[in-house]
């Protein structure tokens, strides 16, 4: 096999902004805290950054972005697409750069102010259907939910799977999400009976089977594995990064292949675990994309953790929760109850489960997979403790 | 352009306009490769089997069975949340059941969205085609097959 990225780079900084509802900073200036953030919690100057790597829905250009940190003479820059599906896309993107010497630092970011209802892309639509959203919007199914709540329906159906599940879900997240300060929902529980009695958004998911809607920024700054090891934190180095896009995929409303609950994941799964020296048997702690609680049980069956159709059952008994469970999932709260940055924020928890410094902590976490969006073009890293 | 704010197809997408064509005719079509004859469903410009460009629209059945379904409730666009709850069904093709299309379920071609109660409808019910004109557009929607 050709040489991987394993072990090559590595995590060094994370930096954030608050979480919150109509934030007053613009995402350009959100974008510019963060990744100035990043920075100082690894240590490294603005000026030795010479990578970039972002969402190409970002609304802020490079350029922008570069100047108002101060970053040195960029020499790679690249943007990965399809939303959600980018977080690990543009970590690994930026790695690989690191790794194969077209930049020294780079950084990956992802900003934005998505309880603007301007911001909701599905919100949006006023012109005519044209492309694929031609075969389902006209026909009522406007938003991710109710796309993604026609796979659930089938899932259910095939497999048996259940709300209880749905609930196991939401329930594990709000509990890890309670541990955390800078959680959406850090204050606020969240009871079995309060889903099942929770408003329908679109049958068969209700409210507490969505993420949330947040205004924030996060930032990540890679660099190689030896200069990694001089920096202010402890490495969370890349051992694996793959992308998924599956044979006659349709993003979104997979609807139209010969096995629709066959989605990203198992794309994505299938380079990552061949290019990992380690397997989901090894990983101690999951960040797992949430924009919806059944692409968790998706996720579960694409990476490997359980069979396919197991995902409902996996769920069951604590399984999926910190500190007890077998793989303790979105330890922060994930998109459901810590923030929805389009994922980004699984990104940085990841991070803080190989430091040590997760508010769900997984003792001896040194393998620590992160996923980003299932049911659209998607990525995945796992990150460990050792190179 | 929408018409009462409803989402409506652009039937004269270069790539789909041959399906939208045949509703108006009150046929469900089906785009299939000119030269290998595969189906194939969204509509593409080329045949993932032979790599063809040459397109050729065969007439289905217009029967199938719901593959699954969904009832959505607001907040949605305010045409879609007046009609809320409604259903939007995706059917297999009896013929093909690889081959999918999305709709909703219906008691007639002049029927409304939400008129059926979305508790009684189950995967795997017998459905059948029927056109409905919302607009300047036909859209295929369904009716259950032994109703």
């Amino acid at each position: 096999m050709a040489e991987t990225i394993k072990g090559r780079t590595a995590v060094v900084g994370i930096g954030q902004t608050a979480f919150g509802k109509g934030l007053p900073d613009t995402e350009l200036s959100l974008a510019c805290q963060a990744i100035s953030a990043a920075l100082d919690d690894a240590g490294i100057a603005p000026s030795e950054v010479d990578g970039l790597a972002s969402f190409n829905m970002e609304a802020d250009r490079e350029v922008d972005v570069a100047r108002s940190v101060g970053l040195g003479d960029i020499t790679f820059f690249a943007q990965v697409g399809y939303g959600g599906g980018a977080g690990c896309g543009v970590v690994g993107t930026a790695a690989m750069a690191v790794a194969t010497g077209q930049c020294e630092v780079a950084v990956a970011w992802r900003a934005r102010k998505r309880a603007d209802k301007a911001s909701r892309p599905w919100a949006q639509v006023s012109q005519r259907i044209t492309g694929h959203w031609q075969w389902t919007r006209p026909f009522g199914i406007l938003r991710p939910v109710d796309e993604v709540a026609m796979l659930t329906r089938r899932h259910m159906h095939e497999y048996g799977t259940t709300r209880d599940h749905l609930a196991n879900v939401a329930l594990a997240f709000r509990k890890h999400a309670n541990r955390n300060p800078l959680a959406t929902m850090g204050h606020k529980t969240l009871t079995r009976d309060e889903y099942m009695n929770a408003r329908w958004i679109s049958e068969p998911l209700c409210l507490y089977d969505n993420c949330l809607e947040t205004d924030g920024a996060l930032a990540v700054v890679i660099t190689s594995a030896e200069r990694a090891r001089d920096c202010r934190q402890p490495p969370a180095y890349v051992h694996a990064f793959a992308q998924g896009l599956p044979r006659q995929h349709q993003t979104m409303t997979n609807y139209f292949t010969d096995d629709p609950l066959r989605g990203p994941a198992w794309a994505a799964a299938r380079r990552l675990w061949a290019n990992a020296d380690v397997g989901p048997q090894d990983v101690k702690v999951a960040q797992l994309y949430d924009a919806f609680s059944p692409l968790i049980i998706l996720s579960l069956e694409g990476y490997g953790f359980c069979g396919r159709g197991e995902g409902g059952p996996f769920t069951d008994g604590g399984n999926i929760e910190w500190p007890d469970g077998r793989l303790p999932v979105n330890t922060s709260g994930g998109g459901m109850s810590e923030a929805y940055v389009h994922g980004f924020n699984l990104v940085l928890e990841g991070v803080r489960q190989i430091r040590g410094t997760s508010p769900c902590q997984v003792d001896g976490a040194d393998v620590s997979l992160v996923t980003s969006g299932e049911g659209v073009p998607t990525s995945a890293i796992v990150f460990t403790k050792d190179a | 352009m929408t018409v009462s704010g409803l989402l409506l197809p652009d039937v004269d997408d270069p790539t789909a306009a041959g399906f939208w064509a045949g509703c108006a005719r009150g046929e469900l079509l089906v785009q299939a490769c000119g030269a290998c004859g595969a189906w194939r469903m969204p509509p593409r410009p080329m045949c993932p089997h032979c790599r063809s460009v040459e397109v050729r629209w065969d007439r289905t059945s217009g029967r199938g069975r719901i593959w699954s379904f969904i009832v959505p409730h607001p907040p949605l666009l305010p045409a879609y949340a007046e009609l809320a709850p409604y259903n939007a069904i995706v059917v297999e093709l009896e013929e093909d059941p690889a081959i999918r299309y999305a709709g909703n379920l219906v008691t007639g071609p002049e029927g409304a969205i939400d008129e059926i109660d979305p508790a009684t409808i189950r995967i795997g019910e017998p459905v059948r085609v029927v056109f409905a004109t919302v607009g300047d557009v036909v859209l295929p929607r369904w009716v259950r097959a032994d109703g």
